[in-house]
């Protein structure tokens, strides 16, 4: 089956940076309610407005193997980064998933991310890949990042996602 | 109060008691009238559908009788002076009569409504209005009182209720200040009685239940339920949709007040539900959705109601699925429905048995396939429901993962979903071996040892 990809099964069974860590600037929790998967995940900044870096992501998940390695690979992908580099990520990540198979993704851009492109054909697994995707942009807009602003691939200015992958609820 | 009576013990059904399941060629044959079935999936595979707990397929005498309403009949219902609308009126009242006579009820006791969660919301908001200033006047003041919920009132539901028959009651008591209380489960995925007379008790003005559960198949002691609210004066709600599409189901051998189904679980259309219920109640509800069709007389300043079941059914009604839906019924009583529920027991009994054979596989729900009808659902060691299935529809097998809208129970069982198998009458011993050969790839698949 192309849709498991050898790293997606090897984070799944090995995710990264799994727990929830101290400090933290921002702690969101989401479900998918059509599973009842469900992600806690935190955020910690350093530095303020464009330059400002994701000094760490933490989680606790609940979830299926594309669910748990997407949140895995999302923390190799953003740990390090400044909020703009994260944010094209994500958008990144969200145009190849919601491309049904037209776009496998740019590795220079999403690096492991690619390893999902094959969910993309399977409509009814988005919403597993973008969990902690979702969490992650709420995350950063509790903690006071615009989101608003997240680019497309064609450099336009694009909202937030129009249906939102999960429902959440901010937690302290 | 009276001393714990014994429990009747739950079986599948009385009349299906003996009956022979259907033979592999009539399930061939009968597989012929549900074109989707000749379809192919992922990869060219032949598709395995084993997900009718969900929706089931229509056989072409359904599709048929609804376009034949379409190019014949159609017309709105209830109104117009031309020949069309007779035609239409005739053939919607008639398709009321052949669905009554599927669930031994008179017509005038069922009501036509979008799906089963609707006809449970009809319910739940005539309890809700029935509290309004002037809303049951005229109504025999005993009767009046059944629906009225206050403070200290109770409304008791179970831990196995599909979210349909569960959040209209939670909304309910939140709406009216009543208690929501619930009926717990076994290990074994029974309703555990064993504090009936405590939860249903005088307080209880309502007792809605499942006749068989969605996601563990167990079919529950209607008559023992039964019984106890009437002892205690509570009006009873039975969620069918899991069972009239599975077993003979007569209204008035169950004893209960209300029963709610859907047509698209029991080879009819999308978009058609039932609530059926008992006369002298239905007479005393006050309406739930209001606008034309169901009025009696309107001015400016208001406006009185018609009879049941006009009364709940709102607007241009859905002619065409209802015609549907007694083609559905039609088909179903041809088959019989006692043999149709020893099918659904042999394919019980045979998935059991396969997954029995398989140690990473944990069931929930009854071992027992006597006890359990429809549906079976289960959890592969380390490997999540939604991954399961995803391996099995790639082998062309078609199931439901997650919580199948009944969450509590999930909690219930320590888990967050599942993967269900479900059956229909055009599901064969075939596909049951297909759905465990799938399965052995699972492990294969996540380097799950086993």
């Amino acid at each position: 089956m192309d849709l498991y990809q050898e790293l997606i099964l090897e984070h799944s069974k090995r995710p990264h940076h799994a727990g929830l860590r101290e400090p933290f600037d921002s702690q969101v929790e989401h479900v998918n309610p059509t599973c009842g998967d469900e992600v806690t995940l935190r955020v910690r900044l350093e530095g303020e407005g464009d330059t400002a870096t994701i000094r760490d992501v933490s989680y606790d998940a609940l979830g299926c193997s594309i669910s748990t390695a997407s949140t895995s690979v999302l923390t190799d992908e953003v740990i390090g980064r400044t909020v703009p580099e994260a944010l094209r990520v994500y958008a990144a990540m969200r145009t190849m998933l919601t491309s049904r198979g037209a776009d496998s993704g740019d590795e220079d851009v999403i690096g492991d991310g690619v390893a999902f492109a094959g969910v993309s054909k399977y409509t009814g697994r988005i919403k597993c890949a973008m969990l902690g995707w979702s969490a992650l942009t709420d995350a950063l807009a509790r903690a006071g990042v615009d989101i608003t602003a997240i680019p497309d691939q064609t450099g336009r200015e694009a909202g937030p996602t129009p249906e939102p992958a999960s429902t959440s609820r901010e937690t302290s | 109060m009276a001393a714990v009576t014994t429990t009747t013990r739950p079986t599948r059904s009385g009349s299906a008691e003996g009956a022979t399941a259907l033979t592999a060629p009539e399930v061939a044959r009968l597989r012929a009238d549900f074109p989707i079935l000749t379809r192919t999936v992922r990869g060219g595979r032949p598709l395995v559908y084993l997900d009718s707990g969900a929706t089931s397929h229509k056989p072409v005498r359904v599709l048929d009788a609804e376009r034949a309403f379409y190019e014949q009949h159609n017309a709105a219902v209830h109104r117009g002076a031309h020949l069309l609308a007779e035609e239409a009126t005739d053939a919607f009242e008639g398709a009321r009569e052949t669905v009554a006579r599927f669930i031994g009820a008179p017509a005038g006791e069922v009501v036509f409504t979008k799906n089963a969660t609707e006809s449970l919301n009809l319910v739940a908001y005539a309890f809700s209005n029935a509290g309004a200033p002037g809303a049951m006047t005229g109504v025999d003041p005993e009767v009046a009182e059944r629906f009225v919920l206050r403070p200290g009132d109770e409304i008791v539901v179970t831990e196995m209720e599909h979210h349909a028959n569960l959040v209209p009651w939670q909304e309910l008591a939140r709406r009216t200040g009543a208690t929501l209380r619930w009926l717990g489960l076994t290990d074994e995925g029974q309703l555990d009685l064993s504090d009936l007379h405590t939860v249903v008790n005088e307080r209880t003005k309502l007792l809605a239940f499942t006749h068989v559960s969605n996601v563990l198949g167990t079919v529950n002691p209607v008559t023992t339920l039964v019984e106890r609210a009437r002892e205690v004066g509570a009006l009873t709600v039975l969620d069918a949709c899991q069972s009239v599409p599975h077993l003979p189901v007569d209204v008035a051998g169950l004893g209960v007040n209300f029963l709610a189904f859907s047509g698209h679980k029991m080879l009819g259309p999308m978009g058609i539900g039932v609530l059926w219920g008992r006369a002298e109640l239905l007479a005393a509800m006050p309406p739930f959705l209001t606008g034309g069709s169901m009025i009696e007389v309107v001015r400016m300043e208001g406006s009185t109601y018609a009879a049941p079941p006009q009364r709940f059914e709102a607007g241009v009604p859905m002619a065409a699925q209802a015609v549907g839906l007694a083609a559905a019924c039609d088909y179903l009583t041809a088959l019989d429905m006692s043999r149709l529920a020893a099918h659904d027991h042999e394919l019980t009994a045979a998935l059991l048995a396969g997954l029995a054979d398989r140690p990473w596989v944990t069931v929930v729900g009854p071992t027992d396939a006597d006890d359990r009808l429809g549906a079976v659902s289960f959890v592969v060691k380390d490997v999540h429901p939604h991954d399961v299935g995803q391996v099995l529809d790639d082998s062309g097998v078609a199931v439901r993962v997650g919580h199948h809208c009944a969450w509590p129970l999930h909690r219930r069982f320590g888990l967050s979903s599942t993967t269900r198998a479900s059956f229909a009458p055009y599901t064969t011993l075939d596909e049951v071996d297909a759905l465990l050969a799938a399965l052995d790839r699972v492990p294969e698949v996540f380097e799950v040892s086993i």
